[in-house]
């Protein structure tokens, strides 16, 4: 299957600092892929640098077309949903302008109505909430929210930064089965940057293991989950 | 007793005035976390653009809906060619930027029309607006004005695609890029929205304070506490603060002539109401910093 995302030669700076050194990585179409490593490493990094939220070198093709340099936004409307790291909502909004907000340059109105439907069978929860403030959610609503918003950006490819963070243990199964329907019901593919490693590589088919900026290792999850390295310092048995 | 009306009624007229202008640097404050000091010369040369207008024969009506036009673009202009640069700079840079626009508005409407005190016309028929002996028509008409105006922005702000994306924008930049606003023109939109509401004050106060380059800095002080009264980054309470201060100066000098009247003793009157408005900067940023509808923002450090 053709690549959706290429990246290759991918650096980032922060001011001064360089955090990427020459990363490079492939998202197949349909696919799920998780990016492993331990703190520092640079996965957050990766994520903010193929949307353009750090200064960057090195190419980012995205569907065959180079999109490294554009703007965050214009990105976004390429449509790569990006879901950051931490509660990624306008907690000032209500949940219902959250939702409408991703679909803000849309004109037919019947459509973002359909859309918020077809969003509210994988959060029923959220339709519930849907006058409430954002920042008035718990902490697994408030990720939920962030997901949902960044479905109703009708996302071709979802970036996803650790979306267990912070969260009890059931509401991460729960988000991580609901990640599973929407990869395989809505075509959406998938990047993932997780700290539970062993969360992540039942989920993804590729993974990636970076370590301070550059990628140590890649291979099918399976393969990489049976790796020693991998298992002593990610998994931890 | 109807001296007192009257004193109410003339404070929500100026009110209204105050609560446009303290809108105006709201909406730039909360996008941007600046005051713009050249919100009041910017409303000052809008107002300066409409009585052109005028002069060139149109009517008051539609002098004010071309001059709200370009101020906007002007805004937009200003935000696009002068700010746009600077979002970088250090807090001071930008604070001497606004101070030179401040220096320069009020310089090119003294070159273009001079330093005389202009007559503003009052759009407002005498014969039937206004409540006789409560309030006069213009004063009547500048309330009406207004809430028009703030209530056709609360509903662009509140139901409104757009005004929605200019909030996220205003809430976290960053968050609104990963949604696809285009945040930068959302800033831009923001700087003439605000320039607009300045407009529109100024021409609405420029039949009472006439028209000249330094109509506007006393209005600007008004505003300043208005906002802080009602907290500086809350819109709502920008206008309510207007409002506030608006009637509460009148009431300040309507109780110390009355105390002249009954004891002699002259304490306050018309002439300190100025004073009133910075006694209440003073004492919002000394007790409630926040102002009466702002939320105290707690940082965890």
């Amino acid at each position: 299957m053709a690549a959706l995302l290429e990246v290759s030669g991918l650096k980032a700076f922060y001011g001064q600092t360089q955090s990427l050194y020459d990363v490079g990585f492939e998202i197949p179409t349909g696919g799920i892929t998780t990016l492993l490593g331990a703190n520092g490493a640079g996965k957050t990094t990766t994520l903010r640098a193929i949307c353009n939220m750090v200064r960057t070198d090195g190419t980012v093709r995205f569907d065959g077309k180079n999109i490294r340099g554009m703007a965050t936004e214009e990105i976004v409307r390429r449509r790569i949903a990006h879901v950051p790291e931490g509660r990624g909502t306008f907690t000032t909004l209500t949940v219902d302008e959250n939702l409408r907000i991703a679909a803000y340059t849309r004109r037919d109105k019947q459509g973002v109505r359909d859309e918020l439907d077809r969003v509210f069978t994988y959060f029923p929860r959220l339709k519930e909430r849907i006058q409430q403030q954002a920042g008035t959610l718990s902490g697994g609503e408030q990720q939920m929210l962030a997901i949902a918003r960044a479905l109703m950006l009708k996302p071709r490819l979802m970036l996803l930064d650790e979306p267990s963070f912070g969260l009890a243990p059931l509401i991460v199964q729960e988000i991580f089965r609901i990640l599973k329907r929407i990869n395989e019901e809505e075509k959406v593919s998938i990047l993932l940057v997780e700290q539970n490693a062993a969360l992540a590589l039942d989920l993804a088919t590729h993974a990636y293991v970076l370590e301070t900026g550059r990628v140590v290792m890649s291979g099918p999850s399976a393969v990489v989950k049976n790796d020693e390295n991998v298992r002593k310092s990610y998994l931890g048995y | 007793m109807e001296q007192f009306l009257q004193q109410i009624a003339s404070g929500l007229a100026n009110g209204a005035i105050y609560a446009c202008v303290a809108l105006a640097l709201v909406m730039i404050y909360v996008s941007t976390d600046h005051i713009n000091f050249a919100q009041g010369e910017m409303a000052m040369f809008s107002t300066y653009l409409s009585w052109q207008l005028m002069t060139w024969g149109l009517s008051f009506w539609a002098a004010f809906i071309v001059a709200v036009a370009l101020s906007f673009v002007m805004g937009v202009v200003i935000e696009r060619l002068i700010l746009r640069p600077l979002h970088n700079a250090p807090v001071l840079s930008i604070i001497v930027v606004f101070i030179g626009l401040l220096a320069i508005f009020n310089s090119v409407a003294g070159a273009i029309w001079s330093y005389l005190i202009k007559e503003f016309p009052s759009p407002f028929p005498k014969s039937s607006f206004g409540i006789a002996g409560v309030i006069g028509p213009h004063q009547l008409g500048v309330v009406v004005v207004t809430l028009v105006v703030l209530g056709l922005l609360f509903v662009f702000f509140r139901y409104t695609p757009l005004g929605l994306a200019m909030r996220a924008a205003a809430q976290n930049p960053q968050m609104a890029r990963l949604v696809g606003v285009r945040v930068d023109w959302m800033l831009a939109l923001g700087w003439g929205l605000a320039s607009s509401i300045g407009a529109v004050a100024g021409i609405m106060v420029a039949h009472i304070v006439y028209l000249d380059p330094n109509m506007m800095a006393g209005i600007l002080l008004y505003a300043f506490a208005s906002a802080l009264v009602g907290g500086i980054s809350n819109p709502a309470g920008a206008v309510a603060g207007g409002f506030i201060v608006g009637v509460l100066e009148n009431m300040v000098a309507y109780a110390g002539n009355q105390i002249e009247k009954a004891t002699g003793i002259y304490i306050i009157g018309n002439g300190e109401k100025l004073t009133v408005a910075l006694i209440i900067v003073i004492f919002v940023l000394t007790v409630k910093p926040a102002g009466l509808f702002g939320r105290v923002v707690v940082k965890r450090v």
